[in-house]
This record gives C-alpha cells, structure tokens and sequence, in this order.
C-alpha cells in the first residue's frame, strides 16, 4: 500500500513498462486461432484438413502433372499427376470449337472489340467515354458479322462456332437481349392495368418455375412447330431466343426491385411536373432504379453464363461438349479429372472476377449507413 | 366542376388517347387483341405442321407400354408397363433426389454458414475458398466432375474396395448392407412414437410451468435423452429384432444390400454441395443483420450466451434467412433436371428424354413435363410464403 501514497514530483515519474503488445505475428495468432478452447479445436481441424488435401492436390496439380504428352497411356508413363497435356493439345477446341482454324483471329478481335465496348459501361471514369459508349451500341452489329460472316468476310456456319465462345456468345447475347425485356416486364409488372400486370406475373413466374433445360428442350423439340410451315432456323438462335426469355424473367424480377426501391415522391413529383408515364420512366424513375439494380443484374448474369453449359445437352458443342467429345476419344479416355477441372477453372475465373465486380459496386452504391 | 365539365366534352377519338382512364383501358385491349392473335397464329401453325406429319395432338400414348427400363426404380417398374407409370417412376426419382439434396444441403449449409463468421481466421478463409470455388463453377460441370470421378476412378466390381465388411465401392455403385426388421420391430418404432408424444406433451406442461412460477426444466436435453433412450431399451427387450442382407458377390455383379448407383451419387452430392455454398451465404447475411445491439442488450439482462443464440439471435435470423432458402430450394430442384446429362432417371430423363424419342409426341410430353415442375414450383413457393406470414415481424 506505500506505493499508491508515493507522490512525485512532475517530471520525475519513472517510466511506466511499455503496454502489452497489440500487434505483432504471436499476438495475431493467439487472437484469432487460439483464444478459446472451440477456437483451438476449429484450428486443429482445419490444419489436419489442410494436410489432406493441399500437398495432394497441388502434387497432382502441379509438381507431379505432365504438360507434354501424346496420349493418356504416355501421360501415365511419365507421370502419376494430372496430365494436362490433354487440355493443351485440344486448347484451340476448347475455346474456338470447330471455329476454322485460320479465321480464329476474327474470333479474338471480337472478343478484344467486346471488352474495349462493355468497359464505358462498367468504369465510369473510362477515358472518352460517351464517344466509347457509342461504339457500345453498334458492337453488336460489328460483333455478329465478324463471327458469322458477311459484309466481304468469309461466311461461317454457326454450328461452327462452338467452345468457350459459344458460352460467352450465348451468355452476352442473352443479357444483351433479356434487358430490355426485363425492364418491360418489370414495369408492367408494376403497371396499374390489371391485364397487363397479369400476363406480366404470369408469363415471369412460368418462366421461374420451369427448369432452363426444359425450356431448352422445347426450343429444341417444338419451338418449330409453332412457327409458319417449312420455316427453319437453326439450333443456336433457337437457344438465344429461349435464353432471352428465360433471363428476362429474373431480370425483371431485379428491376423490380430496383424500381420498388425508388420512393413513391419521385413518381409524384415528376407526374406533378407534367411528364407522361413514359417520360417519368424514362427521366426520372428508371436511371435511378436500374442504377442500383446493375449488381443484381451482374448477378443474374454470372447464373445465366454458368447456365450456358446446358446446351451441351440438347447437342450444341459448347466447352463441356468438347471436354465430354475428348474424354471419349480412345486416346485420352478417363481424364474426367482433367477435363473438368480445366474447365471448371475457367469458369471461375470469369465468375469470380464477375461477382468481386458486383460486390465492389454493391460497396459503391451503399454509401454511408454503415456503423 | 372542372373534372365535370371535363366530362361533359364530347368524346373525341384525341381525347380518348389523352385521357389516362380511356388510354388504360384502350391499352388493355390492345394488348388482349395482341395476345390473341399471337396464340392463333403460333396455334394454326401448330395445327397444320402437326398436320402435315400427319401427328395428332392427344394423351393416349400416356396408357401403351414404355418398353424400356430404368435402373433405379422406387415402386415396383419394369418394361412392359406404361409410359404413365414410367413418368411416375421418373418423378419420385426426381423427389428422392431433391429431398434428400435440399436435407443435406441445409445442414451444411448452416455450418457452413455459422463457420464463415467464426473469429478463426483459419477456418473462416478455408470456407470462404469453399463457397466462392463452389458457387462460381456451373452446377452441371461439378455433376459431371463427380460423375466421371466415381467412374473413372472407383475399380470395378471385382475388385470393389470394401473400407468395412459389407460395405463395397466400385464404379457401379455403392453397395451397403440392407436392415432387415424382424418381428418385435414393431416395439421399437411404438416406444419411438411414444417418446415424441410424450415428448411434446412434456414441453407444453415445462413452458405452462415456466409461465406460471418461472421454474425451468431443460426441456431439449431430457427431450434427447427420451426420444433417443426409450427406443433403445425397446430394442434390447425386444430382443434386438433386426438383421442386416450384406452384398455379396455373385457372377457379375452383387446381389443383395442397399445399392447407391453413381448417377444418384453424383448427383445428389454435386447438387447439394454446391445448393450449400448458396445456403450458406443466406445463413452468413441472416445472422449478421441481427444488430449487434440484440446481443448486448441480452447480456445486459444477463441472458447466458447460448441461451441468446436460441432465444433472441436465431429467431430474429431466420426470418431474413428462409426467403431466399425457399428460392434454393427451388433452384435445387429444378437443378436436379441436369440428371439427364449423366443419365440419372429422374422425370425429364425418362418422360421428357426416352418418351419423348420412342412416341415423337413432343408436345404432349414438353406440357406435361413444364406442368410438373410448374407445380411443384408454386406448392414450394406456397408452403413457404405461408411459413413466412407465420414467423413474419408483426408490425403496426
């Protein structure tokens, strides 16, 4: 108790030990993999997991794969590893499928072209960008006749065109097309005429209650049937227009919610200013509720491009149908490892890189309610 | 006055457009024209090229016999019954798989869940890596992944590995031995009953209780112990009526057990998994849109940490969590059509594949299939949406 009576002097106070360490590696590690007995137990169990799978998988990834190889049978000779060679050799199928060869340039520009058209969409700080957002408009067109011919360029079927470009096309091709539809249908949705609203509900909740490879089926079986006799057009627009159907319900469904966002003043306000119901869309409702529906949108869009792998099932050669054509092939049989991790990895990468982008705008868009 | 005398105008083919009422009302009618007209023109199309193949439009080829047959069959099916019958066969399949998927698929999707909060960092980032590797991979990919694995990797039947007796793995499926109840059985699942009822009994006698003198019994433990206990010793008085049938191998394959085939196996383990990473994500945002302030609010009463879990923390979760669970719900079910693709039985492999091929009635068939799942769609939306008017926030 003599100590808590000492005074002294200002000036004089020996100096206090330093405080308890708050940073540094042991202190992290004793805070968020040690502090409580459940604690030490999750991080015993996921070490020992980490021990089961990581050195395997990078050995058979990795260090122990074989890059170069004719056949499975050699892969096997040099390696007991992943025999990647298989994805290599069949590279060029993979992305371009039966795409020929010496126009597979076309294919890469267009891909170039896209991404210089959707970058003024999705980064408003694009240098030019009202000039690049012009250019936006019009690459569908340049888009098409490159991959499909015409104009002076040599024509290719499109039953040639098939691999991860056959997803992408499909992918965008649909979202492209499935907006403004969705935007429809979630207005009338939302309209105050009973048999517009209906047939709205209606048509949205029959296109979410069915599976897409149903929908698929019908665009393959009996989409024919319906159209004028001895009309025939092929496979893969079929496809585009089932798919534009189908994404357009879930993106109304977005933009609903996007519109439901938007307070009832806003409305009010521009009917008090005399707009008509379109104009008040158009100016005042629909940029601010299609602003902060654009992650909701990305997100339907990373659904609807991982749903693309469906048509290998009604017979389109899209990447899965090469990954599925080259695991038959005597040579490379057994590789489902291969295959499919090859391209699940490529998925993952757009994915992923999709749905960071959604949430960092998701960041953006909420700003200031956070504690 | 002004909207009278506005009235009284007479009625010009101008002002009929101008005027919102007539113009929604003129709309409408339009769009019903419009409507019609496309129906009739995609109808007499279908008429005459129905026609012209010389096809009729009917459901009798629902009662000849399908002449094929599927592998895995719930009620009794072979090749000489009906396509009706072959459809019903297909749909349970596709219940099996859906219920035993949207199961599984909860479970680990609320560990997982609750695991991505956990403050181990460890732990935390090797399920965050879970989520993300099986949420951005397309669902048939992952089906066709674990598909060719077990084909691929799994020996054959005569070389089946067998980790313990009875139970063998080879790429045609999984076999395990089979109960078999013998008489006296019937004791067991009477003492089971008996301990649920009494079980609920008990819990409305401890809350009436608790009410009334604030005594309380802890209801769960004693609930475990009852439902899991009284069965128990009913079968040991029993005498312990249940054998096991174990697989053998005879000839070429194994005779015998309960067989799990690859395709369900794939299946229903690619379709849960990745079902689970969504899961998870709902339970994730569930649980963190509870305010922190809830917590401490409990503790300052001096409510014991589990006991604010269950009691203020999970309640209030779950109503922003079982919304979008009903929408995975459905979505595993429809997902659990990608069965075609390795050849799982399910009602599109069956109705909508082989039918479909064997009859050419692709019409009839695409409508019954599309009204299936329409259905069952809606009776899951339903069942949900009442749920949630149930646990709802009841506000002013």
């Amino acid at each position: 108790m003599a100590d808590t009576t000492q005074t002294y002097e200002p000036g004089t106070h020996p100096d206090l030990p330093p405080p308890m360490a708050t940073r540094g590696p042991i202190l992290w590690v004793r805070k968020n993999l040690l502090s409580s007995p459940t604690n030490i137990f999750l991080t015993v169990v996921s070490v020992y997991l980490l021990y089961l799978f990581v050195p395997g998988a990078l050995n058979w990834a990795l260090f122990d794969a074989v890059w170069d190889a004719g056949s499975r049978a050699e892969c096997r000779e040099i390696g007991q590893g992943a025999c990647w060679a298989l994805a290599e050799v069949r590279f060029g199928q993979f992305i371009y499928g039966f795409y020929p060869e010496h126009l597979r340039w076309r294919v890469d520009l267009t891909a170039v072209l896209f991404i210089l058209a959707i970058l003024p969409l999705l980064w408003d700080k694009t240098p030019f960008r009202t000039q690049m957002l012009m250019f936006s408009a019009v690459f569908p067109v340049i888009g098409y006749f490159l991959l499909v011919g015409g104009l002076g360029l040599e024509p290719v079927e499109t039953t040639k065109i098939g691999g991860f470009t056959l997803n992408v096309v499909i992918g965008v091709t649909g979202i492209v097309a499935s907006l403004p539809l969705g935007i429809l249908l979630a207005l009338g949705r939302r309209s105050h005429m009973p048999i517009v609203r209906t047939l709205c509900v209606m048509f949205i909740e029959f296109i979410r209650g069915v599976p897409l490879i149903t929908l698929l089926f019908v665009a393959s079986t009996m989409l024919n049937y319906f159209l004028p006799p001895g009309t025939t057009f092929d496979l893969i627009l079929r496809v585009l227009i089932m798919v534009t159907l189908f994404s357009s319900a879930y993106i109304a469904e977005v933009v609903r919610g996007g519109l439901q966002a938007i307070p009832k003043g806003q409305i009010e306000a521009a009917d008090a200013m005399g707009l008509r119901y379109w104009q008040s869309m158009r100016l005042v409702v629909l940029p601010q509720a299609l602003k902060i529906s654009i992650p909701g949108i990305v997100n339907t869009f990373v659904g609807l491009f991982k749903d693309t792998t469906l048509v290998v099932i009604i017979g389109l050669t899209d990447v899965l149908g090469v990954g599925r054509a080259s695991l038959s092939d005597a040579k490379w049989q057994g590789l489902a490892w291969e295959v499919y991790v090859f391209i699940a990895i490529l998925f993952f990468i757009c994915c992923f890189s999709m749905s960071r982008y959604s949430i960092y705008l998701e960041k953006k868009l909420h700003t200031g309610h956070k504690r | 006055m002004a909207a009278i005398e506005h009235d009284s105008e007479p009625l010009t083919l101008g002002r009929l457009w101008s005027d919102k009422r007539y113009r929604a009302v003129i709309t409408q009618i339009l769009v019903v024209a419009g409507m019609f007209m496309l129906l009739a023109f995609l109808a007499t199309n279908a008429v005459q090229n129905l026609e012209a193949l010389g096809k009729t439009f009917g459901f009798d080829f629902l009662w000849a016999p399908a002449g094929y047959d599927i592998n895995q069959t719930l009620i009794p099916y072979d090749s000489r019954e009906t396509h009706f019958r072959a459809g019903v066969v297909g749909l349970l399949n596709t219940g099996l798989v859906a219920i035993t998927g949207c199961i599984f698929a909860t479970i680990l999707g609320f560990i997982l869940g609750v695991l991505r909060l956990s403050s181990n960092w460890l732990i935390n980032r090797i399920v965050y890596c879970y989520i993300e590797f099986t949420r951005n991979v397309p669902v048939l990919v992952q089906i066709l992944l674990w598909h060719g694995v077990i084909v691929s990797t799994l020996p054959g039947v005569r070389q089946a590995l067998s980790p313990t007796e009875g139970v063998f793995l080879s790429n045609r499926g999984f076999y395990v031995p089979k109960p078999v109840f013998e008489d006296g059985f019937m004791l067991v699942i009477i003492a089971f009953l008996a301990a649920i009822a009494g079980m609920v009994v008990f819990s409305r006698w401890a809350k009436k209780h608790q009410e009334a003198t604030g005594q309380i019994y802890p209801v769960f433990s004693i609930g475990v112990a009852a439902i899991i206990g009284l069965p128990l010793i009913a079968f040991f008085v029993a005498g312990m009526p249940l054998a096991f049938e174990m697989p053998e191998l005879k000839g070429f394959n194994f005779q015998g057990g309960v067989v799990v085939r690859p395709e369900f196996a794939a299946l229903w383990f690619a379709l849960s998994i990745y079902t689970a990473a969504f899961i998870a994500e709902n339970v994730r945002s569930g649980i963190q849109s509870v305010s922190h302030g809830q917590t401490e609010a409990a503790f300052a009463l001096g409510i014991k940490p589990n006991w604010t879990m269950r009691l203020i923390i999970v309640p209030q979760a779950l109503r922003v969590i079982v919304p979008p669970l009903t929408s995975q719900y459905l979505n595993l079910t429809k997902n659990s059509s990608l069965a075609i693709a390795i050849g799982y039985m399910d009602i599109v492999a069956t109705f909508g594949g082989i039918t479909l091929n064997q009859t050419g009635k692709e019409m009839e068939v695409m409508i019954i299939v599309l009204t299936i799942y329409l259905t069952i769609s809606l009776l899951i939306s339903a069942f949900m949406n009442w749920y949630n008017r149930r646990i709802a926030l009841v506000e002013r």
